[in-house]
């Protein structure tokens, strides 16, 4: 299929060599979620002693939801890459190529599928180091995974979108950082729901980085909540699917302004 | 079937952009297989719009046009695959090398490795790169940028290549070199080759024919020497003594009933006339008596300076907004 075949040509022999040519990003991509796994678990240490947070260990509290974060975080960015390509003229020979425009947007959510599993992996490695422990074993680790890399798709098709309607970098920079940490905080990913307020917890429902957060804590929980985590995981998906829908309808947008 | 003769016709093209700035305004053209055709014109005149419509990146809002046969608008998918486009901006990815670039063009083309690695070979030592393909774009030079861009767009071997302003930033020697490979390509291979340009002298040069633009219109089109023939008479080119006189020169030129028309570019002006030593003692006599000192004159067979202000009625520096101290 052309779709399948472009989309794999766009990320071999576009993105993964253009990130083998950049060390520095790798480098920065696996530093900073050791920052805030470090900063978060000295900062929030004594939550778990709040009367109300069910006690254990924060740093195993805290992994997942540093995995859902970082997964939300770098995925917010993925429309830099399209700013970038509009401006120096990439866009625009991909677009005079025969490539589907879906494909455009499946390679770049395949390259942020990859790099999403990377991250996410490092953390739930140094999680561990620090003493966090994964009752669920390889199979709760792999749906943590899966589930980030969901949440990074869907954020990552929001963000191709908007680089396409916007087509400038401070657009999309207010943009991601105006959505990303009210997500981020409205959720259950660093501080147990029973202990924020009401409204927080009421809000936090509808927030897919919450659903994210916490069907990767069930999962590497080991609990039977297998079947919460598969809701979450739908809802995620469809998420997923009406942003990348989304963004490439907003190919024609661009195509309208030049 | 279709009664297509071009390798690229366009037809009565529209095009008009937010805020009412119309870009196309009726142009149409048709374009020999195997030839290099030059749309000329000042910038803004509508040349980018006519390649991003024809190269299948923007929609006109009338008019119709195919490429290689194929209708530009019901089958942009298949307009794609049998074109090559540089636009104006490179095109390349900066962190991938001259190499790397080249093979994801052929492999989007969904090239066999084997001709893939022949054509890039080919490519890279056609046009001097052989040096550099193993350096990342983001080192090259903007000449070695440019080459890679129109190599790029060779890789597959389109049957009709767009080039958008290629030459500008090159330096003479840089531009005469991409005329060679673009003359090249269309008497050896075949490529029809669709250029824009606002440099007059290069479609003079080089393009076999030459469509001016201006304002989103085809307002001639031809060979250059056609182009030229048709405007029968010639050109008096006069250097005034002093540049903010050209106005003071252009009105008591209305008065010599010998001067069809006339275009100030700073202190050179140029009139056009029938019959070019005849008219002379007229042009002079006029200029004396409407106090302009001239410092000399000369008179020239038209050159395509003087096509375009006879069919845009302006001189072709004024068009493009140049305003000479």
């Amino acid at each position: 299929m052309n779709l399948v075949r472009q989309s794999w040509v766009l990320l071999t022999t576009r993105y993964l060599r253009q990130l083998y040519r950049q060390p520095a990003v790798i480098g920065i991509t696996l530093t900073q979620p050791v920052i805030w796994l470090l900063l978060f678990g000295a900062l929030f240490k004594k939550v778990t002693e709040i009367p109300g947070f069910g006690g254990g260990n924060y740093i195993t509290y805290l992994t997942p939801g540093v995995v859902v974060m970082t997964a939300l975080f770098s995925s917010s960015w993925t429309g830099m890459a399209y700013i970038e390509d509009m401006d120096s003229g990439v866009m625009d020979r991909f677009l005079t190529a025969p490539i589907p425009r879906a494909a455009l947007i499946t390679a770049s959510l395949a390259y942020q599928a990859v790099t999403t599993v990377v991250q996410s992996a490092v953390i739930i490695a140094l999680g561990w180091a620090m003493g966090a422990r994964f009752p669920g074993g390889a199979a709760g680790i792999a749906a943590l995974i899966a589930i980030s890399v969901l949440i990074a798709l869907a954020m990552a098709g929001l963000s191709n979108g908007l680089a396409l309607l916007a087509r400038q970098r401070e657009t999309l920079i207010a943009a991601s950082t105006t959505l990303v940490l009210p997500l981020t905080f409205l959720s259950g990913a660093f501080l147990s729901l029973r202990l924020v307020p009401g409204w927080i917890a009421a809000t936090a429902r509808f927030n897919p980085v919450n659903w994210a957060a916490s069907a990767g804590r069930l999962a590497i929980g080991g609990q039977s909540g297998w079947g919460t985590v598969g809701s979450y995981a739908g809802f995620l998906a469809i998420a997923l699917v009406l942003t990348a829908a989304a963004s490439t309808r907003a190919f024609r947008a661009y195509q309208r302004s030049v | 079937m279709t009664d297509v003769t071009g390798a690229v016709e366009a037809t009565d093209l529209r095009k008009s952009f937010k805020g009412g700035v119309r870009a196309l305004d009726g142009l149409s053209f048709s374009v020999a297989p195997g030839s290099v055709f030059a749309l000329l014109g000042p910038n803004g005149a509508g040349k980018t719009t006519t390649v991003r419509i024809l190269t299948t990146l923007s929609r006109p809002d009338g008019g119709r046009a195919t490429v290689a046969g194929i209708d530009v608008l019901s089958r942009p998918g298949q307009v794609r695959s049998v074109i090559g486009s540089v636009s104006q901006r490179s095109g390349a990815v900066s962190q991938l090398t001259g190499y790397e670039n080249l093979v994801m063009q052929g492999k989007i083309y969904q090239m066999r490795r084997a001709d893939l690695q022949r054509r890039v070979a080919e490519l890279l030592g056609q046009f001097g790169l052989v040096q550099a393909a193993r350096r990342q774009v983001r080192t090259y030079s903007g000449g070695m940028r440019r080459r890679l861009d129109v190599a790029t767009a060779l890789v597959h071997r389109p049957a009709v290549l767009f080039l958008d302003e290629p030459t500008t930033g090159l330096d003479p020697e840089g531009r005469a070199e991409l005329w060679a490979v673009l003359t090249g390509l269309a008497s050896a291979e075949g490529t029809t080759v669709l250029v824009t340009t606002h440099y007059l002298e290069e479609a003079d040069r080089f393009a076999a024919k030459i469509a001016i633009v201006d304002q989103g219109r085809i307002v001639a089109e031809g060979n250059s020497e056609q182009l030229k023939a048709r405007l029968q008479g010639d050109s008096v080119q006069l250097e005034l003594a002093d540049a903010h006189g050209a106005e003071l020169a252009e009105k008591a030129l209305t008065r010599v009933p010998q001067v069809r028309q006339t275009a100030a570019d700073g202190a050179m002006l140029r009139a056009r006339v029938a019959d070019g030593p005849r008219a002379l003692p007229a042009v002079l006599a006029g200029l004396e008596a409407g106090g302009v000192p001239v410092l000399s004159v000369t008179v020239a067979r038209p050159s395509l300076d003087d096509v375009y202000l006879h069919y845009a009625g302006r001189s072709f520096r004024q068009a493009e907004g140049i305003t000479v101290a």
